[in-house]
Formats: structure tokens, C-alpha cells, sequence
């Protein structure tokens, strides 16, 4: 293990740099840091692996001020993926409501944005936005780790609404 | 003459379906369905899965497909006008529970003599006279948003007993699915699984579809797997239209599969070091992953190669040039991994986390008729690219990986095993990669019954496909997770309730693939 690490120090961090926000830096709820809290609404798993891709070494989540954490009670921005299956729906309000102020949703995937493929279908509700208020958008089947990261970015810098 | 002798003395009568695995279709009347399956039982059969569909105007029909070693057996049984029930195949195959549920919920159908008639897909959102897979179900006005709050779990008695919900919202960045611990202190004493959460419907969707358009969706039923299901799926039209593939397509078909293997198994080994503590697993293979989807990206097109398999062929083609990086790529990988594999086999700390976690003991295997790497792990030498080296593994052999304790440490092994077999293969297949077409065009009749079959880094994946009229009249896309979320009950019996969470990702079973 010892001389791979050493290979690693040697390499240095092979993360790339970040990308930056679109939106102008202002005032923000949450102080360039936020807590995430995931929910899959139905998605393929396609979103989901790139969520986990995004925890690798090559994206600075951390860094760039981001966690995702176990519990709604610590979260600040509420991610959704999938295009909101009626049996998830119940959950998703649950995990919404159990976050203090101010919180944030973010939906991830095409799915999430507007029902995607899925639309039309009895056994989903559409786009996230039926169910919820959505604050970012984030379109791709599935977003690429670095637009994900980079919409992360614009709710971290995006101005107070309440 | 009965079920047992027809298969005695080889007259039982069956339609072969054209396509690169033997497939034999055949009828079956429902006083020897169940006859049937116990024979093929004894011989060895699997039961890969089982569904229905209404034929005609409230005539329907249910379809099983069992595996041996020698063969698939697709078998209709065509219910009389009018009658909505079946022989159930639960006392014969396990798995067949929550599948012949499922058909319940689906088509309104109930299985006779299975003991357990809960809802499966079905939660509280709507009631249980819309049945969505019939013809003309009943109009959707009761659609609600309810939660699955009435579900009844079975539980175990006793006063010293506690129990443990978990989900449908998991800890981590995972796929929605309830699970209900019955404990004994830290000790696992029962798992009762409920899923069905990620249930979109896709069975309704594709019924009316263009073959062609359909594809995207298949390609969707879970994320993880989308170029097998799309193989599948196009398998299942080609084997309609009869015709078949220029050696290039398939060889280059077998290429994405096996990344997506690898970028599976890749994953998994590196969240299965990082829940048992270990972060420096999972960085490591993260970061090789992660070069394998940017290159993914740049030679194909796509990260998780999606929309890249078409009915006929592919819509992409290989440079000589790429061939080279991505040797090059391969071999820089697999020096990488053998280098970690050692480092990880030999770790102390891990190896007490993996070894003897999670059991699934080979003789238990054969009963719950397990298949895929975790029956590989298990000791079941099941493998469709060798069992029947369907092309491009007539050309380009695979070889199989196995283990035989059935422990997470089994499963670990054997997902890093297949790591180095499928670098090998990728290797000694680009090194010949054969000339020719990428694609050809496929006359598809209007009217037609086939299906496609996959061996897909869980297990095998099929699909099965009606069309009339130039639409899809019915088209059911299977994960092996089916049959697989039953056995995670009893691989986590005896296991405390913290090493849950690596017994589940050693398995990584979908949500999606299984919830439609």
C-alpha cells in the first residue's frame, strides 16, 4: 500500500480544477458550504453513478464546500433524480419536510427535470417540480459529474430568496 | 403421454428461435405446467423468469424461461377465454414468489397454490382493480400519491426482539428499496425486503411502441446495465428478423459489454473496501473508473456507453487508431489492478470484514437456482459466454471465474477476476479485431415472437418481444436481480446488522431492473 501511496504523493492530486459558477458570487444561505441530501425518485441508477463518480478522486466535492450526508436533518439542498415514481412520492415529501430552513432542491437528469422518457406514465408524477419547488436544474441522461457539480455551485452562490 | 416422458424419450414438441443461443419455444396446457417445471427442475433447469401478457382480448398467457446446461426453454401457457388464474411454480421454484406477484399486480391474474398473495409492484397509490398490463385497463382516476404504510410484514415473534426499518431512503447516494430487520441484539435474525419504489411503468410504456423508437427505453430499465439490456432487446428483433450480425458488430458489441463489466465490478470493489473502512479502495479503483468512463467518453461517445447498441449493428465503428489507445489503456489498467488486488487480498483489516460475511453456501445456491457472479461466488458454474459461446466468445473465448464459499470475500474475488478476464479479452479481441460492417438493415416482419439473452455483469438479462401490426404488442425486459433479492434474506441471516451494508454491495442487485 505504502508504495502506491508514495506513487500517488508523487503524482500529486489528480483532481481537475474546478468549474466555475455561472451565476455572479452574492450573499448566499449557505456560506460557500452545503450539505446534500440524496433521494432517488425512480431513476434508471444511470444518475446515481454519476453521483458516486462525483465522490472520486478526480472531483473535488469537498472542496469545492459540498457533502452528502445520511440524514435530511443535516441537509441543505435536497437532490432528486427520476422522473418521481407515485411510490416514491410520499418519501420524497418526508425527506423535503424533515430539512430545517433554508433549503434548496436540485433536480438531476432528464427524468427529474421533465419526466423524461417516463412521462405520460401511469406510475410517475412527471418532473420533480409536480411534487416540489425546484431552485436548479441540472438536464443530461445521465449530467455529466462536472454539470452536477457546477449546478451545486450555482444554489451554493445564488442569491437569498427568503 | 405425460410431461415425463415426453422429455424421456425426446418428443416434447419445440419451436427452435433463431439467434446466437439455442432457445426452444413450446406450449404447455395448464395441467402439466407444473409438471413441466419439476421435470425440467430435475434436470438441472433454472428458472430465469416468468411473466404474462394478455394475448387477445382477455385470453392471456403466461411465459416462463428456464436455463440448463445445454439449453433455454421458453414456455407458454396459454390460459382458456375468460379464466384469471395459473398453476403457481413457487413450491417448485422459490424465486417464482415475488414473480408470480408481480403478475398479480400486473395483469390481475392470480397464482393458485402460491402461499404468499401480498402485492409486490402494487403499493397503496392505486387500487388493485387497475391493472395496468391488460388491454384496456380501467380509466386512472384513482391514482394517488399514497404512501405503503399497510404493508404487512411478517416479522418474527418474541419480547427480546427488536426491529429495524430502513428505507425506501437509503444512507447513501443508492437506489430507493425497504428493508425490515428483525434483530436479536446486533444479530440478524430475519430480512423481509419491500421494493417496487422505483416502479415506472416501463412494461405499459413500450406496449404500443415502434420497435425501433422502444430501444432508448430499454436502455434505460436500469442505468448500470443499459448495453446489455440494449443487446438483449436488439438480440430479440434480429432473432425476429432472422438474420445475422457481421462478425464485426458483434465483436464490437461484446467490447461494450464487457466495459460495462468492468466499470460495474470496478465500482462495486471500491465502495465494498470503502464500507468495510477501507477509503484507499475505493479512491484507487474510483480513479481507475473514472479514466475508463473519460475514455469511454472520447472513443464512444458515452460514459456508461448508452445508445450505442441499434437493431442490426451499432452506431458507432472503431479507427485503428482507438484500437491502440485503448490496448494501451487496458494494459496500463491491468498493472494498476494487480498491483491493488495483492495489496487488498493481503490486507488484514479488510479480509476480517469480508471472509465468511454474507454466506451463501454452494448447496443452498443450487436450491435457490442462483446464477450471475454471486452464484459464480457460490460455486455455480453458470456463464452464458462459455456455457454456450454465443458470438463474438466463439471467436474470442471467456474464460469463467469462480469461488466457492459464497462469502462477500467469494464475491469480491470473482468481481476481480472477471476485472482481469474481461482486460485479457478486450485485449486479445482488439488485437484481431475482425473487418467489416458495423451495421446492416434489419427487414423486420410486422408480426413476430423473440427473445434476446445476455450475460450482463449480475447475470444473465433477457428480453422477451411480441410485435403485431409493425408496434410492440408486449415486451418484458428481465433482471436477474429477481431472482437474486430473495437469496440476500438468507445470505445476511446471522450476520450482524453493520456488515448489511457490504453483503448488499457485494451483491449490488437493481432496483430499477427489478421494479420496471
Amino acid at each position: 500500500m505504502y508504495r502506491i501511496l508514495r506513487e500517488a504523493w508523487r503524482l500529486g492530486k489528480v483532481g481537475d480544477p474546478m468549474p466555475s459558477s455561472s451565476s455572479p458570487k452574492k450573499a448566499t444561505p449557505f456560506s460557500r458550504s452545503a450539505v446534500i441530501r440524496h433521494v432517488d425518485a425512480g431513476s434508471c441508477n444511470g444518475c446515481e453513478l454519476e453521483i458516486q463518480a462525483l465522490g472520486g478522486p478526480h472531483y473535488g466535492l469537498e472542496q469545492a464546500g459540498l457533502r452528502f450526508a445520511a440524514s435530511p436533518r443535516h441537509a441543505d439542498i435536497l437532490l432528486v433524480t427520476g422522473p418521481l415514481s407515485r411510490h416514491m412520492a410520499a418519501a420524497l415529501q418526508d425527506t423535503y419536510d424533515a430539512m430545517p430552513k433554508p433549503k434548496r432542491v436540485l433536480a438531476v437528469g432528464d427524468c427529474a427535470c421533465t419526466g423524461g422518457i417516463f412521462h405520460g406514465s401511469y406510475a410517475v408524477l412527471g418532473p420533480v417540480e409536480a411534487l416540489l419547488p425546484v431552485h436548479e436544474r441540472c438536464l443530461g441522461c445521465p449530467p455529466k459529474p462536472e454539470q452536477i457539480l457546477s449546478s451545486l455551485q450555482n444554489l451554493l452562490h445564488e442569491g437569498l430568496e427568503q | 403421454m405425460n410431461e415425463e416422458a415426453l422429455w424421456e424419450n425426446g418428443s416434447a414438441p419445440f419451436r427452435v428461435i433463431a439467434g446466437p443461443l439455442p432457445i426452444h419455444q413450446r406450449d404447455v396446457l395448464a395441467k402439466d405446467w407444473q409438471t413441466l417445471a419439476q421435470t425440467l427442475r430435475r434436470r438441472g433447469a433454472r428458472l430465469l423468469g416468468i411473466w404474462g401478457e394478455e394475448r387477445s382480448d382477455r385470453q392471456y398467457r403466461i411465459h416462463a424461461l428456464f436455463l440448463t446446461a445445454d439449453s433455454c426453454y421458453w414456455c407458454n401457457l396459454a390460459l382458456a377465454q375468460g379464466v384469471e388464474g395459473f398453476p403457481s411454480l413457487a413450491e417448485i421454484f422459490p424465486t417464482a414468489v415475488r414473480q408470480e406477484r408481480a403478475i398479480a399486480d400486473l395483469l390481475g391474474l392470480r397464482p393458485q397454490g402460491n402461499a404468499d398473495q401480498r402485492p409486490w409492484l402494487r403499493h397503496a397509490a392505486w387500487p388493485s382493480t387497475f391493472l395496468p398490463l391488460r388491454a384496456n385497463p380501467v380509466p386512472l382516476t384513482e391514482l394517488s400519491t399514497q404512501g405503503d404504510t399497510d404493508y404487512a410484514f411478517q416479522g418474527l415473534p418474541g419480547d427480546d426482539l427488536h426491529e429495524i426499518p430502513v428505507g425506501p431512503v437509503h444512507a447513501g447516494t443508492i437506489e430507493p428499496g425497504h428493508f425490515r430487520f428483525t434483530c436479536l441484539g446486533e444479530q440478524i435474525l430475519r430480512l423481509e425486503e419491500r421494493l417496487g419504489y422505483t416502479h415506472k411503468g416501463i412494461e405499459r410504456l413500450l406496449q404500443g411502441q415502434d420497435p425501433f423508437a422502444a430501444l432508448v427505453l430499454l436502455g434505460r430499465v436500469s442505468g448500470d446495465s443499459t448495453v446489455a439490456y440494449a443487446w438483449a432487446y436488439a438480440m430479440a428483433l434480429e432473432s425476429i428478423a432472422g438474420v445475422h450480425l457481421p462478425e464485426r458488430a458483434q465483436a464490437l458489441r461484446g467490447l461494450l459489454l464487457e466495459r460495462e463489466r468492468l466499470a460495474n465490478h470496478l465500482g462495486d470493489l471500491g465502495a465494498l473496501g470503502n464500507d468495510a473502512g477501507l477509503a484507499f479502495a475505493l479512491t484507487q479503483l474510483l480513479a481507475i473508473k473514472e479514466e475508463m468512463l473519460r475514455e469511454n467518453e472520447r472513443i464512444f461517445g458515452h460514459r456508461y456507453l448508452m445508445d450505442l447498441i441499434c437493431p442490426g449493428g451499432l452506431t458507432m465503428d472503431l479507427g485503428a487508431d482507438t484500437c491502440q489507445q485503448l490496448r494501451a489503456s487496458g494494459l496500463r489498467w491491468q498493472q494498476r489492478l494487480q498491483d491493488l488486488e495483492l495489496l487488498l487480498q493481503e490486507h488484514a483489516g479488510l479480509r476480517d470484514r469480508l471472509v465468511g460475511t454474507g454466506t451463501i453456501a454452494p448447496d443452498r445456491a443450487v436450491d435457490w437456482g442462483m446464477g450471475g457472479l454471486a452464484g459464480r461466488a457460490s460455486g455455480q458454474a453458470w456463464d452464458l459466454r462459455v456455457q454456450f459461446a454465443p458470438a463474438p466468445y466463439d471467436r474470442f473465448p471467456m474464460e469463467i471465474s469462480l469461488a466457492s464459499s459464497g462469502d462477500v470475500a467469494s464475491r469480491w474475488a470473482v468481481r476481480f477476476a472477471e476485472v482481469f478476464a474481461s482486460l485479457r479479452w478486450q485485449e486479445k479481441l482488439l488485437q484481431e479485431l475482425p473487418t467489416g460492417a458495423c451495421k446492416m438493415p434489419l427487414p423486420l416482419p410486422s408480426v413476430g415472437e423473440g427473445l434476446g439473452i445476455v450475460e450482463g455483469w449480475r447475470g444473465e438479462i433477457f428480453v422477451a418481444l411480441r410485435l403485431e401490426a409493425d408496434r410492440i404488442a408486449r415486451c418484458h425486459p428481465h433482471d436477474p436481480s429477481w431472482s437474486l433479492w430473495p437469496v440476500l434474506e438468507e445470505a445476511v441471516l446471522q450476520d450482524i446488522v453493520a456488515d448489511f451494508p457490504l453483503i448488499n454491495k457485494s451483491f449490488n442487485l437493481s432496483y430499477s431492473g427489478h421494479d420496471l
